[in-house]
């Protein structure tokens, strides 16, 4: 049955609800289910052209279209950020074309559509989280042959996964690995978290939300049921680490965040915060200061010391 | 010492066609733990066929091909799971290529190279990997301090060199080998042979050499098959193949290299 926008003359009228016709959305749900009951297996799907670019979120904004319904609120981050531009436009695009309620915070998403991070505040057993995977395939960078990548899944044969994460210690000294950084699902599936940083891997295992993969030029599916196990790949003498800061957040003072480094001018200073920003936000909102916060915008604060 | 006498490989009736064209016919023999056998014959008379179809790399048209596995005893290879075939190819097989660029990893270092089997059979220790892959670079002439540079940075010789100790990491026990000195200077094939010879003897290996250099075959094998037109024509102990050929084909072939 076609579903209808709540209100056709506000939203885009030609267009069904969610953008996507619904025997494309049922091809989808349909390599959910599949992905869903084999955790971290790609499952192929047919893929459709979206109205944005190939690396802007084709394979998650599909999902989104597949699983969202007229009561969800979706949060669309970008790098952790609500205010970016492919975050922005995603948001639009759903507000539009589905006439979903959308917000920044993070308690009150249903769905959460990411690109890079997983928001810091932990996620609840009625969300689901979906992922704009670039490429789906781990072992890509060893073994270029498709044919080949499916078989060693098939057969379970991940020692090149281990040759990478070897190659990096000989290069470095340590796995400098920091995203997309090779996980093992269930004991049995090696999968890509994509551009994910290895900070935020410690939060997909047994995370009560549903995750959800969509990689819209490779057309493949891959999820997260709630509460899986998901482990880091590496080596009994280089156990898996995430990436600490010497410093806190500038605006929030938060030490337990994953913070972006800003350059400030051309002097060298510079200063780190949140990269989520609804984590910053609530936390500034709850009192907490951190160096740089001046209880100004941003850059005001910046532009008065530098005339002084 | 019965397990020494109980052949480790064999092939029975072996038959690979290409459509209506025979790419080798025929062909049976037996391989025991330690022996090595040359397969020569000139350009196109099968042996790189014969080679594949042995190593499970082709399924023959036709024939039996059996090993000696160290748990399950004797398994037709072509009847094992695709899963099983695969493990024995990466432990207790070896395949060394001619072209090391095929039988190696050119974008990861010698160390990973030779690590990879390794960390295939689940070793997941850095320290004992790089200490296992050092070690082999020893065994190869390879410096130490090479390990980890790219073998694209190496030789020719010294690609060869450290495909064969990538294949040798995990003690395989039977070894292919095609034309593993083709494409090499005489000194440095003269090197490369004394070293797989020492090899050889050393690690009790079985291998299968496909050659078209008779001084290769007679250097390294102890038996010979003389193949033409996808056909053995002739099968004996190398010494015997070589100085008292029997069929005019070999004959030709040993009498058209140049004697002092």
């Amino acid at each position: 049955m076609e579903q209808t926008v709540k209100n056709p003359a506000d939203g885009a009228p030609d267009y069904n609800f969610a953008y996507l016709d619904e025997q494309t959305k049922r091809m989808i749900r349909r390599a959910l289910l599949k992905a869903v009951a084999i955790p971290g297996y790609q499952v192929p799907f047919a893929g459709r052209e979206m109205p944005m670019p190939y690396g802007w979120g084709t394979g998650g904004v599909q999902v989104t279209a597949a699983v969202i319904g007229p009561n969800d609120t979706l949060k669309v981050i970008d790098q952790g950020a609500d205010d970016t531009t492919n975050a922005v436009s995603i948001r639009q695009f759903f507000a539009k074309t589905a006439q979903v309620a959308t917000t920044e915070k993070t308690a009150e998403a249903s769905i959460i559509q990411t690109r890079h991070r997983i928001p810091e505040k932990e996620l609840r057993e009625d969300q689901v989280l979906v992922y704009q995977v670039p490429i789906p395939e781990p072992l890509r960078f060893l073994e270029p042959r498709e044919t080949e990548t499916r078989k060693m899944h098939a057969l379970e044969e991940y020692g090149l996964m281990h040759v990478k994460l070897y190659e990096d210690i000989a290069r470095h000294g340590h796995i400098a690995t920091t995203y997309a950084y090779p996980v093992m699902v269930d004991d049995r599936y090696v999968m890509d978290p994509s551009p994910t940083p290895k900070f935020d891997n410690p939060k997909m295992n047994d995370m009560a939300a549903l995750q959800l993969f969509g990689a819209g030029r490779e057309k493949r599916i891959y999820a997260l049921p709630p509460y899986t196990k998901v482990k880091s790949l590496d080596f009994e003498d280089h156990p898996f680490e995430v990436q600490t800061w010497e410093d806190e957040c500038g605006m929030c003072g938060a030490r337990d965040s994953y913070l972006d480094e800003v350059i400030l001018d051309d002097q060298g200073n510079r200063m780190f915060v949140c990269s989520d920003t609804d984590y910053c936000a609530e936390r500034q909102d709850a009192g907490h200061r951190g160096p740089q916060h001046h209880d100004q915008p941003l850059g005001t604060a910046d532009r008065g010391k530098a005339a002084e | 010492m019965t397990q020494m006498n109980e052949p480790l490989l064999r092939v029975d009736n072996l038959t690979m066609m290409y459509g209506d064209r025979v790419g080798c016919k025929d062909v049976s023999f037996e391989l025991r733990p330690g022996e090595v056998l040359g397969i020569v014959g000139e350009s196109g008379s099968g042996k790189s066929t014969l080679l594949r179809s042995i190593s499970a790399q082709q399924e023959p048209t036709k024939g039996v091909v059996e090993y000696q596995t160290r748990i399950d005893g004797v398994r037709d290879v072509y009847q094992m799971s695709e899963a099983q075939r695969r493990l024995l190819m990466r432990t207790d097989w070896a395949f060394v290529h001619q072209n090391p660029r095929d039988g190696l990893r050119m974008n990861v270092s010698a160390g990973a190279n030779i690590g990879e089997r390794l960390m295939a059979i689940g070793d997941r220790h850095y320290g004992n990997i790089r200490s296992n892959a050092d070690s082999w670079l020893g065994k190869v002439e390879i410096a130490s301090e090479r390990l980890d540079d790219l073998p694209s940075t190496f030789s020719g010789g010294m690609q060869q060199r450290l495909q064969i100790a990538r294949n040798l990491v995990t003690s395989p026990r039977l070894v292919f080998m095609d034309e593993p000195t083709g494409g090499l200077d005489v000194s440095v094939q003269a090197r490369l042979l004394d070293l797989l010879r020492g090899l050889v003897h050393d690690l009790n290996l079985a291998v299968i050499i496909v050659t078209h250099d008779l001084a290769v075959a007679r250097l390294l094998s102890h038996r010979l098959m003389v193949m033409q037109q996808g056909k053995v024509i002739e099968h004996g102990l190398t010494d015997q193949v070589l100085d008292d050929p029997q069929h005019p084909y070999t004959q030709l072939l040993v009498s058209s290299i140049l004697q002092n």
